[in-house]
């Protein structure tokens, strides 16, 4: 079995979030990590290379230093790594990027493609969903559990108070939750085998069936007006009143708010 | 000369300190209070290879070098010194010397174990009578047909119950060094847990590093197979003494560990602390001592990490000494930890008297830092010996 692991490096919001004059983050300024819900994507990928013995191959699109991630990724088990890096890649949004990721997939052998849900800097959830349009896959996103039956795979997909149990043949794609699993550490060996691995460098050039105008900052649809900081939502709360009680209450908070 | 850390210890260390922030820190405290083994962890460090650092992969080993396991331990060691020991005894006194001295059968039997962490090692010279003075040895190893029979105790054995392969010696006879000067002929033996004739006596109440295992082992005629002798018989000695030189800058990295994670605890509570309207970070008494710890850990450091890649280099060409660099870093790294972690207390007031705050419990951690795998007083001896030779 192939998996291809689509995994991002992102800001590590402890550190601080910084920006461009044009909105988008000045990536070179942060520290960085794994995204979160990448990172457990490529746990599944490696899991399941356990379980059924697969080639874990992790992709990611960015800086030069993004090899970095490619390499912490080959230290906790991946067997090959992929940068995609292009100065007229530069400001993608996640049409230009699925565009690219997929261009790049495409030279590729898989059965199985794994994303993260979404990466902790841009929040957005499409880039993983876009791909599979591109290449033409099914896709199944939010996945909590995944299995292999013969060439499907099976996954239960979160949904609010509930999962729903999907089944699709392979080749697809699943965008992995970071509740999927506890990532396993690099290993100290991994490592030493990752600061000597070959890291494959892509440019646009390597891209396969990519028109011009779907990438980079020209490529993007999406401008970003204003970016700021995540302001983390609370917790919410949570009242049990009857209906006409409820509803006071609600229009109540809606008043204390300035909404009505 | 490069004093910057490579790429991928660089990433050595980034995974260690996630490691001991996530899955150490937080039982660091209840470890030491309730002087329970940190079984849990044992096994999650064997799980991320933390067992088999510096073994290599043809024996199961991670294939790492000296210096990544020093970083091991002087990470775990920041935030709880029962851990640090651990990994150290286990590795530099149960691992090294099968590495070094074991037959290829021996290190085919008990390596890929111990590197992965299945089993867990220990190692046993010390004796009532026998402390610095190791010559002073009492066990007593007959062979007896295929089997070596093995008599006496061992104290003070560090991962003592929990440990299943034990390296362990023993006088095995005696012999005439000069005409009618006669000295104990020391054995190394591997000892499996088990091995009928092989017991264990009282638990020791320590007053740091509480959590690890501390045992006295007994021995009672128990027989091993002839083929568990490690090296030559009479290499005991020197077995013992490349072992403990190896061993120092594990211990070392323990004591820079200790150290370093005072001063963290205690720069995080001088900028919160306030008196005299103003933090005690503010005050230049503070100032002033966090400085000269700062400086301390650093020269530390420097020791320690030069002991280590003296280490590396022998380990290329086994010739390279590196007895002298291990014991200036232990030497330095001990002292060092024990002066700042009584530093951090003070900087800390009433509070870090009492075990709510690490800085009491690294204090007490720190002591044993500048006694076992030979004191401070033993380093100087090595030092010294060497200067005046």
């Amino acid at each position: 079995m192939k998996i291809v692991v689509c995994i991002k490096q992102v800001p590590d919001t402890k550190g601080g979030v910084k920006f461009n004059p044009d909105g988008t983050l000045d990536r070179a300024a942060m520290m960085t990590i794994m995204n979160p819900d990448d990172k457990a994507g490529l746990e599944a990928a490696l899991r399941l290379k356990d379980q059924y013995g697969a080639e874990v191959t992790v992709i990611t699109m960015g800086l030069p230093k993004a090899e970095d991630v490619l390499r912490e990724a080959i230290a906790m088990g991946a067997d090959k790594g992929i940068l995609v890096t292009d100065r007229v890649l530069g400001g993608a949004d996640t049409w230009a990027t699925s565009q690219t990721l997929a261009g790049a997939i495409r030279n590729l052998e898989y059965d199985l493609i794994i994303t993260g849900r979404q990466a902790i800097d841009g929040d957005t959830a499409q880039v993983g969903p876009q791909i599979s349009e591109h290449l033409n896959i099914p896709v199944i996103s939010y996945a909590q559990k995944i299995e292999i039956d013969g060439d499907s795979v099976i996954v239960e997909r979160q949904y609010d108070d509930r999962y729903h149990v999907l089944k699709a043949k392979m080749p697809c794609l699943i965008t992995a939750l970071a509740e999927l699993n506890e990532p396993r550490y690099m290993t100290p060996g991994g490592i030493f085998d990752a600061c000597e691995a070959e890291i494959t460098v892509w440019g646009r050039a390597n891209l396969v069936d990519v028109d011009d105008s779907n990438l980079g900052l020209k490529g993007s649809p999406t401008q970003i007006a204003k970016a700021s900081d995540k302001v983390r939502k609370g917790a919410g709360e949570k009242v049990t009143l009857d209906t006409a009680e409820a509803v006071d209450y609600i229009v109540g908070k809606m008043k204390e708010k300035h909404v009505i | 000369m490069d004093f910057t850390l490579s790429k991928k210890h660089e990433m050595a260390r980034t995974l260690f300190r996630e490691f001991a922030e996530k899955e150490v820190k937080p039982l660091a405290q209840e470890v030491d209070e309730t002087e329970e083994f940190p079984r849990a962890t044992v096994e999650k460090m064997a799980k991320a290879g933390f067992m088999g650092i510096p073994i290599p992969k043809e024996y199961g080993g991670q294939g790492c070098d000296i210096l990544t396991y020093a970083m091991c331990v002087e990470e775990l060691s920041k935030v709880c010194g029962t851990t640090g020991v651990i990994v150290s005894a286990h590795t530099s006194l149960c691992c090294d010397p099968i590495l070094t001295f074991g037959t290829e059968e021996q290190k085919q039997k008990y390596l890929p174990d111990l590197a992965s962490g299945k089993r867990l090692g220990a190692f046993g010279l010390t004796e009532p009578g026998a402390g610095t003075d190791a010559q002073g040895q009492q066990t007593k190893a007959v062979l007896d047909g295929d089997e070596w029979v093995i008599n006496g105790s061992k104290i003070f054995i560090t991962n003592g119950k929990e440990a299943e392969v034990y390296v362990i010696f023993a006088v095995t006879g005696m012999v005439e060094k000069k005409p009618g000067r006669f000295m104990k002929e020391i054995s190394a033996f591997i000892v499996e847990k088990g091995t009928p004739g092989f017991t264990f006596g009282t638990k020791e109440k320590k007053m740091g590093i509480r959590g690890s295992s501390t045992y006295e082992l007994i021995f009672t005629d128990c027989r091993i197979p002839k083929e568990n002798l490690l090296g030559k018989q009479g290499q005991g000695f020197k077995i013992a003494m490349h072992t403990l030189d190896g061993g120092r800058i594990g211990i070392a990295a323990q004591a820079l560990g200790i150290g370093e994670g005072a001063l963290e605890r205690t720069i995080e509570y001088t900028k919160e602390r306030k008196q005299f309207g103003k933090s005690i970070a503010a005050q230049q008494n503070t100032q002033f001592q966090l400085a000269d710890m700062a400086t301390k850990a650093q020269a530390a450091q420097l020791l320690v990490y030069k002991a280590a890649r003296t280490k590396d280099q022998y380990t290329v060409d086994h010739k390279t000494a590196y007895g002298v660099e291990a014991a200036m870093a232990k030497l330095y790294a001990a002292e060092m930890a024990m002066e700042v972690t009584t530093k951090a207390v003070q900087l800390h007031g009433g509070y870090g008297y009492t075990r709510e705050y690490d800085v009491e419990r690294m204090m007490r951690d720190a002591k044993i830092t500048e006694i076992y795998e030979g004191t401070s007083e033993v380093q100087r001896m090595v030092i010294s010996a060497n200067l005046l030779k």
